[in-house]
């Protein structure tokens, strides 16, 4: 009896077969955007990484506080800031767009902190090396430090990438038609919890994989080191 | 730039939002009160069984942590707070965000537990055994410490997170600060509330991400 509810509310079959083309669609946003988000988030943050190695104090200096602020304040406020607020002075965003560039910008500061412990955490030798065989300090700094640097920085990157990709969730709060957004619009419709299962069921066949593949080359890369 | 002074720095808008604001700064600090000591040890006792030498113990203990690294953490909020009435449980918005968050913060700690635990050579082991102790003893009093001292940078940057993440009660209508701040900024429709509360957030996380950095710097050297 108790199970036959359970079944009812949470795996009905008729609301599932009815609302999985819609998660289906919820699904291809949150992959479009986590793909989006990862490129220009780790492209950016690395850029900056490597803006940072030319220490000239005003850009360094920018760079710390872009990173620090964005660490330290919740994706969510972020959200609500950008897509309440910046309507108020004519800079209309589509949600997508909002959740699109706030996470971005947030994973730019996580993965130019995590790079520049990186670059920082490369032997001065490889700079002398490099620099001595007559490479520039650009060329040296793009073929011998950053390559080194990033490798040694895959684990945490990708560990702080999935978080972030995860984030994409908080789209529902600004009507992004994303995996969430779809099944709690679909959970109101139903009057059934079910969409909300099939939901955390994508999140799952999503994730999973890449958390599994995370704990992969983390095991792989630490054994190297050691 | 007038326009954004008035539509983000707006004085007058912040003092008047700064009561109801800090009463959910209040609400904030009480989650991060509750989850972040249940999610700890939630994480340490799932690290411990997760180097455990029974093989179904250790499996269990990993599939956990993997499943709720791979739940967004608002997407088992909203199951826990809106699709448990479904079944019958009428839960409060404050229980839905400490079952959700103690969940996934129990993935997450348990990581960097675990990652603190397998730091700490074999040979602390060996040497603690040799002198008699049981295994309890030997991981209470050898392991754990040196373990939890290796991955200090990360536990304070996982404590960072969870302050963070304490902004996703604001969705199922649990009073804290950004709840507090988007009342006011849905009332005034202006957004200065909002950045009142970034300020705040600001105010409570930089020393700690400040210090994390330090620590990180130190580890490098």
């Amino acid at each position: 009896m108790q199970m036959d509810m359970f079944l009812d509310q949470f795996l009905n079959q008729a609301v599932l077969v009815k609302y999985t083309p819609l998660i289906l669609k919820g699904a291809g946003v949150t992959v479009l955007l986590s793909v989006l988000i990862v490129l220009t988030g780790l492209t950016l943050g690395a850029g900056l990484a490597c803006l940072r190695a030319y220490r000239i104090k005003a850009f360094s200096f920018a760079i710390v506080i872009f990173a620090d602020v964005l660490r330290a304040l919740p994706p969510l406020v972020l959200i609500l800031l950008a897509f309440f607020g910046l309507p108020n002075i004519g800079v209309v965003l589509s949600s997508f767009t909002v959740l699109f560039l706030v996470l971005s910008l947030v994973l730019a500061a996580f993965a130019e902190e995590i790079v520049w412990a990186g670059i920082t955490a490369t032997p001065k030798g490889q700079w002398e090396a490099a620099r001595s065989t007559g490479l520039t300090f650009t060329q040296a700094l793009c073929y011998v430090v950053l390559p080194q640097a990033v490798r040694m920085v895959i684990p945490p990157l990708t560990n702080r990438a999935i978080a972030i990709t995860k984030m994409t969730a908080l789209g529902m709060v600004i009507g992004v038609p994303d995996i969430l957004g779809q099944a709690t619009t679909a959970q109101s419709f139903s009057a059934n919890a079910s969409p909300l299962t099939l939901a955390a069921i994508a999140y799952v066949v999503i994730f999973l994989p890449l958390v599994i593949a995370s704990r992969w080359l983390e095991q792989r890369f630490t054994q190297k080191g050691s | 730039m007038e326009a954004i002074i008035q539509q983000f720095f707006n004085i007058e808008i912040m003092i008047k939002a700064l009561p109801l604001v800090l009463k959910g700064l209040g609400v904030t600090l009480l989650i991060c009160a509750v989850v972040i000591p249940l999610g700890a040890l939630g994480g340490l006792f799932a690290a411990i069984a997760s180097v455990s030498k029974n093989r179904a113990v250790r499996w269990t203990a990993i599939g956990f942590v993997d499943l709720f690294r791979a739940i967004p953490p608002l997407v088992l909020l909203i199951f826990i707070y809106a699709g448990l009435p479904f079944a019958g449980i009428q839960i409060s918005p404050f229980v839905a965000v400490a079952v959700g968050f103690f969940l996934n913060n129990s993935a997450y700690f348990a990581e960097v537990f675990r990652a603190g635990i397998l730091s700490v050579p074999k040979g602390q082991t060996e040497a603690a055994r040799s002198t008699g102790m049981t295994q309890g003893q030997t991981l209470f009093w050898v392991t754990l410490p040196q373990a939890v001292r290796n991955v200090l940078p990360d536990l304070l940057s996982n404590v960072v997170e969870v302050v963070k993440l304490t902004s996703l009660a604001s969705v199922v209508s649990l009073g804290e600060m950004l709840h507090a701040a988007g009342l006011v900024r849905s009332l005034t429709y202006n957004a200065s509330p909002l950045v009142l509360a970034a300020g705040l957030y600001l105010v409570l996380l930089w020393p700690l991400i400040r210090l994390i950095s330090r620590f990180e710097r130190k580890i490098d050297t």
